[in-house]
């Protein structure tokens, strides 16, 4: 039996309206839960859920040390003392030093926080440009 | 040359805001002079923003450091096809190239609809010219490229910064640019037309190849993009969801939605409403791009700019957004369908369902690129989302779209039936079940997404093949022509239809080089000294040896230090061998010493690439340069405690012994070396499936001669029913 059109464009209109709202809301849901929240290190110690990920700011303490690929590096706070243990795996950044200020996605594993592949970014001191 | 940059900028504001006034009141009073008095001032727009282009041009090609902008961007040490390219590498340099391809676009379509459109080319005039003097504006009064050096004149620049020194960077601008101002073309008209209140296909079919061009310059500028970051950026992907790469890419997607579903109005006289609001989000999104590249509000390796643009750009996106709501909802009534859709059987169905899922993986990607800054409106605190999240949304409706690209040229217009269902379905299906068993064979059968990707390029391959097929032999029968020769004359009959089929066959080549590449590819990051090997996906690859230079430029000041490595890749019953290498370039901060500076500047990464069609085995470098520390702390201080009893050329030639003596220690006795190693399958395709599709790009831009006989003959017509009436 055929609906009549004015129903049928109802309905249809219903049917987009609520697959919008669908897609809306696994969008919102899902971005919300896959996001990486941006820390400091002090903020990182105070509270870190293991498995979660979190984008570490902060600047390379010194004397780090390199085992084959495997870094091993503590970052502190940009103004302070307080740092944490990071494990990175992977082919460092060139202007990678201590003092550097670096943005790195980590997750917590035992005691330290363990970066993931390529996230691991150094924010240059003196940019090409003269503008900074 | 100052002085005169400037004035031409202010000049370039004035006829801007001049040929608004002009525009609008001629098409007020209906002034016909008025109106032609706006057409010219867009002319004059595109001669001063030429003339400014080319003043700002040949100071950085002279390496004329009084512009505070060659000083910042160039030096003497980058080389002259480089030195053309600095310019918009720059904040300025770039918003002038903008001002300029706008003009030179406008002007393009102003110039060939000057005897059409007569209602809505007064107001199309207009939202150009707007556009022109936000642009004008900008650069007159904040972000000037006729700045001054302050002080006293530098004898060295800080240089271009040393990745985007690629030929590619050379013409990937550019080509952005060029899609984003041409998306201005249809947006402008179709504000016009809705502000006339003319809202046939008219104004669609005279902005189409400006659409269709944009189209083309977007897809080529982020191909480009792509292969650069494949070849330059050293980590081996071409992909990365950077907020600047999705910038380029939402635009795209809308502007290639509305391709398709103008088709549809011209065929039915449906979708009106839907048509001018893809075209005025498409040229939002497209201003939008250039405000995400250049005012910095997303973190980006792209976004070198500062933030003073926000604001006013945030102005600007606004009132465009708000313009068009009130522009498309006011003319509601104007916008009603000639027609219903009568089945989902058909290929308007198919149409509109390609179209919902380019806006869906468009709304996907924006909130994805904007959620930075919507989390922390919402959270106070910033965070991101990465790659992974992008994919979960991008892969199926990619998947999707592939298969509808397969469906679209075979499904009937209005309503399939049965026997159309049959007649066309069934040689395309038995291709995607090759493409299936080739797959299986080939061992895709683990990678899902993959695999459907590979099925689905068979299916679309499969019916592209058939209706060219079927295409030359009708023509071949009924025309009497040999094979090739019908097949040419084929595609030049129906230049849009085959040009879009081939551009179907090319995204599904290139999806199948992506779909390849990224799920089965093999890649390991491993220390090697020389003379040691590490095995990836089949392949044994040694470090040979270390290589090392100190390059200068042509004049010759000091350029760069290479690191880099010779590796031997075994595999496949034959070895070859690549050079990787790292460049090293001075940095141009004050505080860092004469030796030091070269390690602490910007690096560049050269990919040592053997390609194939099977796949691409690809090397990269990071050279350890610790053991150099002590060394190069060493020479800092010597030049420090030497700086004063030196002549500045005294000084420079024992720098380069002093660096020369460093490269030859690096080669002499080399650290450990991390490489990146990846063997990656069918990475070629992406790039060959890319030049399939601007091929069928071009097809369909190229005018059929059938389009200008057209207009010759309607121009000729024209002219005799003006004589007819005119008394005699």
């Amino acid at each position: 039996m055929a609906m009549d059109p004015a129903r049928k464009r109802t309905v249809r209109l219903v049917a987009a309206l609520s697959a919008a709202v669908v897609l809306a809301a696994a969008l919102v849901y899902t971005s919300f839960s896959a996001s990486s929240e941006a820390r400091s290190p002090s903020q990182l110690l105070s509270q870190a859920e293991p498995g979660k990920t979190y984008q570490l700011t902060g600047r390379v303490v010194a004397g780090y040390e390199r085992n084959g690929t495997v870094t091993n590096f503590r970052v502190r706070d940009r103004t302070g003392e307080v740092s944490v243990p990071v494990r990175y795996e992977g082919v460092l950044p060139d202007p990678f030093r201590a003092g550097r200020e670096v943005i790195v996605d980590v997750r917590k594993k035992g005691g330290v926080f363990v970066g993931e592949k390529d996230s691991l970014v150094t924010k240059c001191p003196s940019k090409f440009t003269a503008e900074t | 040359m100052l002085v005169a940059g400037k004035a031409c900028l202010i000049l370039a504001l004035a006829v801007c805001l001049y040929g608004i006034g002009a525009s609008l009141y001629g098409a007020r009073t209906r002034r016909r002079e008025w109106v032609a008095s706006g057409r010219r001032a867009v002319y004059a727009l595109a001669g001063t923003a030429a003339v400014a282009f080319v003043a700002l041009e040949a100071a950085f090609l002279r390496s004329d450091f009084s512009f505070a902008l060659v000083t910042s961007h160039s030096s003497t040490t980058t080389p002259a096809f480089y030195r053309a390219t600095a310019v918009w590498s720059s904040q300025e340099g770039s918003l002038l190239l903008w001002l300029l391809l706008l003009s030179l676009w406008s002007s393009l379509i102003l110039f060939v609809t000057r005897r059409r459109l007569r209602e809505i080319a007064p107001y199309a005039t207009a939202v150009l010219l707007g556009l022109g003097a936000f642009f004008a504006a900008m650069l007159v009064f904040l972000e000037s490229p006729f700045d001054r050096t302050v002080g006293p004149l530098p004898a060295e620049g800080a240089g271009l910064n040393p990745l985007l020194r690629h030929p590619s960077m050379m013409i990937h601008p550019p080509m952005l640019y060029s899609g984003y101002t041409l998306f201005a073309v249809p947006f402008a008209f179709a504000v016009g037309a809705l502000v006339a209140r003319r809202l046939n296909a008219d104004w669609i079919r005279s902005t189409r190849p400006f659409t269709l061009g944009a189209w083309f310059f977007l897809g080529a500028g982020i191909v480009l993009g792509a292969r650069w970051s494949y070849s330059e950026l050293g980590w081996g992907g071409y992909w990365a969801w950077d907020p600047v790469e999705n910038a380029s890419l939402m635009p795209w997607l809308t502007g290639t939605a509305f391709l398709h579903s103008v088709m549809i109005q011209e065929k039915r006289g449906m979708l009106k409403t839907w048509n001018v609001s893809l075209v005025l989000a498409t040229g939002v999104l497209a201003v939008l791009g250039t405000f995400l590249v250049r005012s910095g509000i997303l973190d980006s390796i792209h976004a070198f700019g500062a933030s003073t643009l926000g604001v006013p750009f945030l102005v600007l996106i606004v009132a465009m957004i708000s313009g068009s709501i009130w522009l498309v909802s006011s003319r509601a009534a104007e916008l009603r369908s000639d027609h219903r859709l009568d089945s989902l059987l058909s290929r308007e169905a198919v149409f509109l369902l390609n179209n919902l899922v380019l806006v869906l993986l468009c709304v996907a990607i924006w909130w994805g690129t904007f959620f930075p800054l919507i989390a922390e409106a919402v959270t106070g605190r910033r965070a991101s989302i990465g790659p992974p999240w992008f994919d979960r949304f991008t892969v199926p409706l990619t998947l999707v779209l592939v298969l509808l690209s397969g469906i679209g040229p075979l499904i009937a217009w209005r309503r399939a039936t049965a026997a159309n269902l049959r007649r066309n379905f069934s040689r395309p299906l038995a291709a995607a079940l090759a493409a299936l068993a080739i797959a299986l064979v080939a061992g895709a059968g683990s990678q899902p997404d993959a695999l459907i990707m590979f099925v689905l390029a068979g299916f679309v391959l499969g019916a592209v093949g058939q209706e060219l097929v079927r295409g030359t032999r009708a023509r071949r029968v009924m025309a009497r022509e040999p094979v090739p020769l019908a097949l040419v004359s084929l595609v030049r009959r129906n230049r849009r239809r085959y040009g879009g089929y081939l551009v179907h066959a090319g995204m599904a080549v290139l999806f199948v080089g992506i779909a390849a590449s990224s799920s089965f590819a093999d890649e390991r990051d491993v220390e090697l000294v020389p003379g040691q090997a590490a095995r990836v996906g089949g392949y044994e690859i040694e470090y040979v040896r270390p290589t090392a230079d100190l390059v200068a430029a042509s004049n010759g000041r000091l350029e760069r230090i290479d690191f880099g490595a010779e590796v031997r890749v075994t595999g496949d019953g034959r070895s070859r061998t690549l050079v990787t290498e790292r460049s090293f370039f001075p940095s141009a901060g004050p505080m860092l010493g004469p030796v030091s500076r070269f390690f602490e500047g910007e690096a560049t990464s050269e990919v040592g690439l053997d390609a194939g069609l099977r796949r691409d085995v690809w090397v990269s470098v990071a050279p350890d340069t610790r053991r150099l520390e002590p060394r190069v702390e060493e020479g800092d201080e010597v030049f420090a405690a030497a700086e004063d009893d030196l002549a500045p050329a005294e000084r420079d030639a024992l720098l380069a012994e002093a660096l020369r003596g460093l490269v030859r220690s690096y080669a002499d006795d080399p650290p450990p070396a991390t490489f990146r190693l990846l063997v990656s399958p069918m990475v070629t395709w992406i790039w060959v499936g890319a030049l399939i599709v601007f091929l069928g790009g071009l097809i369909a831009l190229w005018p059929s001669p059938r389009a200008v006989s057209r207009r010759v003959t309607a121009a000729y017509a024209a002219r005799v029913g003006r004589e007819a009436r005119a008394p005699v």
